[in-house]
């Protein structure tokens, strides 16, 4: 599928946060598939170069790289903090969250349209961290975002799609609008649900990292991934409130 | 001066962006900078002159989701 022009080979995309180990996370990635890896920047003393190690794991995963404005509260922090990110990791893609809720951790929609605006401006293609709210979709779409990433439930809670009428919605509103599913899972038989109705894609990270198999785990949801997705391009049947039986009645035998 | 590093308040000898990181231990990391709230790109570093309390913040990659 193609973000902003690009070919992304996998649906699926995965977090860089909580594993037990470096080597976990490797594995984890190498058994999801995922093609897209999200990172954060964060503070660092003068000769700690943790971050120089972490870079060269994230390299050595051979995937593309997605920054985030994690914990940004205000629209100037966001903003500060993607221009930052984007000389660090050399991309103009930044994954864009500007919350607004300290126990939700939802998104400011205020906050993030203004980022989303001002950061597109200046040249960044912006994949917004947003809810199922289609008012604010279509704000984040007229202010240059071309991909959007509502959660299914706030970020690390493995909830779900709490809101299925609103993902519906969402989704029918803006049929070719390239979505992915943020936040809030924490079954593949989710993410398959997403990828059902149509989702382009998952992102990933709790889920994964905190399962007590992560490699085992990000194989399953990439499985699910690729079945809902299949789900989805086959056309499914529509539900009926009735049974219909699917063995002919025709030529039954007549036995009393 | 006295300025404020990643939220520690810091003395340094150096009066440019630059020349700080270079005393602070930086050299060649890879890191990006911000001043009073603002990104500092690398290629202005060497002219971004600092001010006692500045607030310089100075990050790099991390895991993230």
């Amino acid at each position: 599928m193609r973000f902003y022009g690009t070919e992304i080979d996998s649906r699926l995309m995965l977090g860089t946060a909580q594993y037990p180990s470096p080597r976990v996370l490797a594995d984890a990635f190498r058994r999801s598939g995922a093609g897209i890896a999200t990172v954060s920047v964060r503070r660092e003393a003068g000769g700690e170069r943790a971050g120089s190690a972490f870079w060269d794991i994230v390299s050595d995963l051979g995937v593309a790289v997605l920054p985030n404005t994690a914990g940004c509260h205000s629209v100037r922090e966001a903003v500060t903090t993607a221009q930052m990110a984007r000389e660090l990791f050399d991309t103009n893609w930044i994954k864009l969250e500007v919350i607004g809720h300290a126990d939700t951790l939802q998104p400011d929609p205020f906050g993030l349209v203004e980022a989303a605006r001002y950061l597109t401006e200046d040249g960044f293609k912006v994949f917004p961290y947003t809810t199922e709210d289609v008012v604010l979709a279509g704000r984040l779409l007229d202010a240059g975002c071309e991909v959007l990433m509502p959660w299914g439930a706030p970020i690390g809670t493995g909830l779900g799609l709490t809101n299925i009428y609103g993902m519906r919605t969402l989704r029918a509103q803006f049929p070719d609008v390239p979505m992915v599913v943020d936040a809030g899972l924490g079954l593949p038989s989710q993410a398959a649900m997403a990828m059902e109705m149509g989702y382009d894609a998952v992102l990933l990270n709790t889920a994964v990292a905190r399962a007590g198999d992560p490699a085992a785990m990000a194989e399953g949801f990439a499985r699910a991934v690729e079945a809902g997705r299949l789900a989805f391009e086959a056309d499914p049947m529509e539900p009926r409130d009735m049974a219909a039986p699917s063995t002919p009645v025709i030529g039954k035998a007549f036995l009393t | 001066m006295k300025i404020t590093i990643n939220g520690t308040s810091t003395d340094v000898q150096a009066d440019t962006l630059a020349m700080v990181l270079e005393e602070l231990g930086y050299g060649a990391a890879k890191v990006a900078t911000a001043v009073n709230e603002s990104f500092v790109p690398m290629a202005l570093r060497g002219q971004t002159a600092l001010a006692p309390g500045d607030r310089i913040e100075i990050v790099t990659p991390r895991q993230g989701g």
